[in-house]
Order: structure tokens, then C-alpha cells, then sequence
């Protein structure tokens, strides 16, 4: 692991050399023949490989689509597990042309870090995990415990926030890997298990009773809006990507799916026709191809079906779409218009 | 020594100004400034080009961060540390739990190393063949694997805290590591160091007291129980003279945990016994090396001479066997410490595991690792410095 943030930290100085001069990543992709996409090693539901190696998950859905809006094909992709603390180096030197991992947008990742962060995929928040045999009903009761924690996160943060306003003591076992921390939890070196709600779901689901064993405390002590991020100074490669997960989710509130796409294609409905690509300038204006959009659907499909195929109630992670409902069913997924 | 200074025959004259490359000074000075500049160069070419791109795609430089408030919780630290002190702070208790680990680290080690190093030229066969199999089997392991068998073994061997094991009163081993008893608050502690330090001075004195009255008159004195004696005896008479207080901070289970007592964590503990172990297996074999390259025909002589067994092994042996020991025993001791960066695998606060979050709460990447190299480039080098100085001054004096 550690080598891993060497390398790329020697990759920030050595091969930033080529990557300086580049004249549009879009171009670069292009003649390259594939995005390289920075994912999570193994979060289920979110970014993992699964028994026949492929990726899959709702991070690495939004990857394909980015290439199906360049290439009309999700498996132009190279994929590049990330740890948390590799994430950062690997964007910023360009070993990865997009980082879609369960990043939360913060200010300073914005700013000091470089990053620009496309339209959230996944409203998230930070939660704690116990054993139901401690019989704890609150995060409140939870002065004194061990907490073990993921290295490198905003976790790490929101946990010491949080027990630092509640005038509570805690002790922290930061380990560095995913499947690391949650081995400490489940044999009891902890008490408590902290991450995203949505991670959460996904370990205690990772596990045969983990549903029975472990509940996840009511309380969710942060705001931890997960999305795609590009580096700096690409403003065509950062509007592709934007309007790339923007095309998913006013799909879903055109109610167009990827079963369903081909019959609007000769809708009467002029907005729709805009954005499907019938009636072209769309595509043009973002440098792609005019009928993306409809590629998108077609081979990714909408917001809402990815979120079930991968994080839905019918998947081990069994979580409502809640916050992430569109906002026209009282959630806050929200496009502004294609026009 | 009184060989070297020879004069130079045969040398190049300086033949006036003429500059030739046929001259094998001018070739010598011109070769080596090319090198310097190549170097300079190359290191100004990165360096600028890091910076030109990390200004280009703004991202934040420079090491002000180090004063920002860390806000992230550390597990152990041996100074004061809450999330409101500051990156900087929070680096020194990595820095500082990284030399916990390889000071412990290297003294057990060597103990360890030295037991067996010489259990395997031992003449029992059982005794030399478990040496022998200890070694072969921990030395071919990896050190993380050897890191995540340790931790395992105390976060599934052990039981939940809730029903610790208690074999002594006040001590108790469960997965939140050894909890036992701490000496409760008292001046005395303070004092008994003090007198701790006094006697390691005045020993050291006596000690070159005694070595120059040697040389004078040939009489020797009983340094080493004189010195015990005073390192055991004032903290001792210290104590007493203090009242002599037994009051003990006991733990006790408290809500999720023990309050109260010291703490060896599961962390602490693996990362010590996965390093001390592996690293004692490598030791063992210096320490068989360096005996066996002095010859048996010295000890046989040292014992014509009349020396006892003990002055045999301290003036003749060790002597020698240590000139062979210590330079690959500083590269081992060098090789613990920059091993202790596994830590960050099994959840233990070293310094490569802040930094590492201290980069990722910050972005930068390259001040965090410039940062750790630095730190393990000083450790390492101390070592070496000292070892060094300690090679010089065990070395043989060739009269």
C-alpha cells in the first residue's frame, strides 16, 4: 500500500512532465482508446470486482457511462483500485482521468487539493455500527468505546468532531484497508464500527448474520455528499463528466429507461428530443457524439437503475433511495435543464 | 599510518597553465564537475517542474499546514494529544510511538538474537536444532504476514473485554490488550529518576577513575558491582526516603472499557512481537557468524596465558567476534526500524500512518512523504552514527 502512495506521489513529479502539456484530456482519451477510471478495491455496491472479475457497482456504473458518452462502449475502461490514500495522488498526477470512489466533496478537496467535483451520485452520511449485544440504542451512549475507523477518510474527522461536541471520550483503531478494519470490528477489537451509512450497509451485509448481529445506530453525524471528481484545469473533460451523471437522472425524471429509450426517440415532446439527440447541438456543444445520451440509457441506463441494480432493496445493501429519491419524489436528485 | 605520507613520485607536474584533457587531473576535475552539474540539473528540472504543475492545477504547497488543527483522534500517544493540537504535533507522537517500537524492538531483539545465535552452536542437539528451526521458519516469512498473525491472535484469540481473563488481581488480558496496575501519581517517581540519572553519572566517572588508576598502579577495581549497586541502590534509597508509597491505579471495567492502569495495546503488541521476532532470527545469525570466525586456537592460547573462562570471553572472544557482528547487526537494527512502517496494516499510530492521514486530510501528498523520509533518513542515519562510533571504538588496535 505504502508503495503505492510512493509511486504515485513519484508519479506527481516524474510523469506530470507529459501530463502538463496536454492539449484536452478528451483528446488524449480519444486517441488513447479508453478512460482510466480511480475506483474502490472493495466496497460492494458501490465499487468492487465481482466473481468473474468484473467491476461493478454504482461508482463504477458512472465510470462506463463516461465511456459510453466517448466511445458508445462500457468496457473502454481501465480501472484503478484506489485506498483512501491513494485516491488523491492518483487524480492529481493523472493516473486517473476520473475518480469516482465514494469521494465526499469537501471544501478543501476542492480547492487545496485540486479537484473539481461533478454533480453528487450518491447523498451519503456518516453513521455508527454496533454489536447488538451491547444493547446501545444511541451514538449518545457511546462515551469510552473503541472505534475502529478506515485511515484517510473525512471519517476520521467527523468522528473526533463529533465526540469532541458531545464532551465524549473515544479511542480510535485506524487501520489502513478496507477488509482490514471491518476483520478488527467483526472479531471485537472494537465496539463500534464508523463509515458512510451506505458502507455500513454494505460490511454488515458482507457478513451471513451480520443483518442480525449489528445495527446501525440512528444518529448520522455528517453530510457526506459522494461524487466524481476531475482534476483542474480541464473544463471540457469536467463538463463531460458533469453532464454525463446529469443525463441519468433526467432520464429518470423523464421516465425514460434503458428498456424503454427507443420509443422516445420520435417523441412528440421537443425537450425530450433535445435531449435524447434526435434534435441535435447537445452533443456538439460538450465535443461528443449527438446521440450520448441516448447511449447512456441504453447501455448504463437511468439514475434509478443503476441505484437499484447495485444499492437497491433487492441488493445485499438493502438501502431506500431516501436522499436519494429525485426531487420531485422528496429527494435531491435534481438537474438543471438540457437546453 | 607512518607509511602513507610518501612523497608524490611519478604525479603529474603542473606544466604552467596549459589546459589538456590528456592530463589526468584536468580529465579528473572536468568528469566530476559534469557529474555535480548533471545532478543539480536533473534535481532542479524535478523540482521546478513539481512545482510549475502543482501551481498550474492549484494545489496548495509549502508545509504551513503543519500548524493547522488536526481534528482527527490518535489512538496511543506517549505526549499529550487531542484533536485540537495541531498536524505538526500530532507528526511528533507518531514520530515518537515509531521510536517506541524500535528502541523496545531493537534491545528484545538482540537479547533474543544473541540467545539464539549461540543456542545454535550450542553441543546439545535439541537445543541447537529448535534454534536452528526457529530461525529457518521466521526468517522465511514475510514480516506482514508474521505482522496479521500476531494481531490475530489477540483480536480472535483472546476473549471480549466484557469477560477479560484475570490472572493476577488488577491484571487482566482480553482483546483491548494487557491492562495492569500504574503506580498512582506521586513525587517520588520524579525523584527516583533524578537519582537514577546520579548514579549512571557518578558510575561512569568511577569508571574512568578506575581505568586511569589501572594504568597507574595496576590495581583494579570492582567497577561493574559498584556501579550495579549504585544503580539499584539510590533510586531505592530515594523511595524509601519518599515515604515509600504503594497506593496502585487500579483498572477497572467501566461502561465499554477498563479505566484506569496502563495499557499494552493489541497494536502495540503485535507490531513489537512481529519485529522483534523476525528481526532476532537474522540477529541469530550474525551472532553465530561473528563466534564462529574467531578461530578455537584463540581461546586456547588466552588459556595458556592463564586467563580465566570470564576475561577469555570479555578480552579475547568477544572482542574479536563482535569486529565481525557489528556492522551487519547496524544494518538490522536500521532494517526494524523502517520495518516498523507495517504498523499502518494492523491499525498501530506511527508515523507513516499520521502522515498518511495527514496527507489525505490535506492534499499534500508530496510534503507528507518528503515528511516521512525525512523522519526514518534521521533515525536511520542516528543509528548508523552511533553504531559506528561503536565499531571504532571496539575495534581491534593493531600495535
Amino acid at each position: 500500500m505504502k508503495s503505492g502512495i510512493l509511486a504515485a506521489a513519484a508519479a506527481a513529479v516524474v510523469v506530470t512532465a507529459s501530463v502538463g502539456a496536454e492539449a484536452g484530456l478528451l483528446d488524449t482519451v480519444k486517441s488513447r482508446g479508453f478512460i482510466q477510471c480511480g475506483v474502490n478495491a472493495g466496497l460492494p455496491g458501490f465499487g468492487s470486482p465481482d466473481s468473474a472479475g468484473n467491476w461493478t457497482g454504482l461508482d463504477v456504473d458512472f465510470c462506463r457511462a463516461i465511456a459510453v458518452a466517448i466511445f458508445n462502449d462500457p468496457t473502454k475502461i481501465k480501472f484503478t483500485p484506489l485506498s483512501a490514500q491513494q485516491r488523491f495522488p492518483a487524480i492529481q498526477s493523472g493516473e486517473v482521468d476520473v475518480l469516482s470512489r465514494n469521494t465526499t466533496v469537501t471544501l478543501t478537496r476542492d480547492t487545496s487539493v485540486g479537484l473539481n467535483f461533478a454533480p453528487v451520485t450518491y447523498y451519503d452520511g456518516q453513521g455508527f455500527m454496533v454489536n447488538k449485544k451491547l444493547g446501545v440504542k444511541s451514538a449518545k451512549e457511546l462515551n469510552g468505546a473503541t472505534v475502529c475507523v478506515q485511515s484517510g477518510t473525512t471519517t476520521e474527522l467527523n468522528l473526533a468532531d463529533y465526540f469532541r461536541a458531545n464532551n465524549m471520550e473515544y479511542k480510535p483503531v485506524v487501520i489502513e484497508s478496507e477488509a482490514e478494519v471491518n476483520a478488527a470490528y467483526f472479531a471485537g477489537r472494537c465496539d463500534v464500527r464508523t463509515a458512510d451509512v451506505s458502507d455500513l450497509a454494505a460490511t454488515r451485509g458482507s457478513v451471513a448474520s451480520g443483518a442480525q448481529d449489528h445495527v446501525i445506530l440512528p444518529e448520522v453525524i455528517s453530510k457526506e455528499p459522494l461524487a466524481p471528481a476531475v482534476r483542474h484545469g480541464d473544463d471540457q473533460w469536467f463538463d463531460i463528466v458533469k453532464w454525463t451523471i446529469n443525463v441519468t437522472i433526467q432520464a429518470e425524471e423523464f421516465g425514460i429507461t434503458s428498456k424503454n429509450v427507443d420509443e422516445f426517440v420520435n417523441s412528440k415532446n421537443p425537450d425530450i428530443l433535445r435531449f435524447i439527440g434526435t434534435t441535435p447541438g447537445m452533443g456538439k456543444a460538450l465535443g461528443l457524439d449527438e446521440k450520448y445520451a441516448y447511449n447512456i440509457i441504453k447501455k448504463i441506463g437511468n439514475y434509478g437503475e443503476i441505484f437499484e441494480r447495485n444499492v437497491g432493496p433487492a441488493t445485499p445493501l438493502k438501502l431506500e433511495r431516501g436522499l436519494n429519491a429525485l426531487w420531485t419524489k422528496g429527494g435531491l436528485q435534481y438537474t438543471a435543464p438540457f437546453r | 599510518m607512518a607509511t602513507e605520507t610518501r612523497t608524490a613520485q611519478g604525479a603529474s607536474v603542473p606544466g604552467g597553465s596549459s589546459f589538456s584533457l590528456s592530463d589526468p587531473t584536468v580529465r579528473a576535475i572536468v568528469y566530476q564537475v559534469l557529474v555535480v552539474g548533471a545532478v543539480v540539473l536533473v534535481g532542479w528540472f524535478l523540482i521546478s517542474n513539481t512545482l510549475d504543475n502543482l501551481a498550474r492545477r492549484s494545489i496548495a504547497t509549502g508545509y504551513s499546514f503543519l500548524e493547522r488543527e488536526a481534528a482527527f483522534g490518535i489512538g496511543e500517544h506517549l505526549i499529550d494529544y487531542s484533536p485540537k493540537d495541531t498536524y505538526g504535533r500530532a507528526f511528533l507522537v507518531g514520530v515518537l510511538n515509531t521510536l517506541k517500537v524500535s528502541i523496545i524492538g531493537i534491545i528484545l531483539a538482540t537479547i533474543i538474537g544473541t540467545l539464539v545465535g549461540v543456542a545454535r552452536l550450542s553441543s546439545n542437539w535439541l537445543i541447537a536444532r529448535l534454534a536452528s528451526a526457529y530461525v529457518e521458519i521466521v526468517r522465511n516469512i514475510p514480516p506482514l504476514l508474521q505482522l496479521f498473525f500476531w494481531y490475530a491472535l489477540v483480536s480472535d484469540g483472546l476473549p471480549p473485554v466484557r469477560s477479560a481473563l484475570n490472572p493476577l488481581p488488577g491484571v487482566f488480558l482480553s482483546q483491548r490488550g494487557l491492562i495492569v496496575p500504574a503506580p498512582s501519581d506521586d513525587p517520588v517517581w520524579k525523584m527516583m529518576g533524578i537519582a537514577l540519572v546520579v548514579a549512571v553519572v557518578v558510575t561512569l566517572a568511577l569508571r574512568f577513575w578506575a581505568k586511569a588508576r589501572q594504568a597507574r598502579t595496576g590495581q583494579i577495581f570492582p567497577v561493574g558491582w559498584t556501579g550495579l549497586g549504585l544503580i539499584l541502590g539510590l533510586p531505592l534509597v530515594a523511595y524509601i526516603a519518599g515515604g515509600a508509597p504503594v497506593a496502585l491505579d487500579m483498572p477497572v471495567l467501566k461502561g465499554f472499557n477498563f479505566a484506569g492502569g496502563m495499557v499494552i495495546s493489541p497494536e502495540f503488541f503485535a507490531i513489537l512481537t512481529g519485529l522483534t521476532v523476525y528481526t532476532s532470527a537474522f540477529i541469530a545469525e550474525v551472532v553465530r557468524s561473528g563466534i564462529i570466525a574467531v578461530n578455537w586456537g584463540q581461546t586456547e592460547a588466552a588459556r595458556a596465558l592463564g586467563l580465566p573462562s570470564g576475561p577469555t570471553l570479555r578480552l579475547v572472544i568477544l572482542p574479536q567476534a563482535l569486529r565481525v557482528i557489528v556492522p551487519p547487526l547496524t544494518s538490522q537494527y536500521l532494517n526494524l526500524t523502517k520495518n516498523s512502517s507495517l504498523a499502518l496494516a494492523i491499525g498501530y499510530p506511527d508515523l507513516v500512518s499520521i502522515a498518511n492521514t495527514t496527507l489525505n486530510q490535506t492534499g499534500q501528498a508530496i510534503e507528507g512523504v518528503t515528511m516521512i523520509m525525512g523522519s526514518y533518513l534521521s533515525i536511520s542515519l542516528s543509528i548508523s552514527l552511533f553504531m559506528n562510533w561503536y565499531n571504532k571504538r571496539i575495534a581491534l588496535v593493531e600495535r
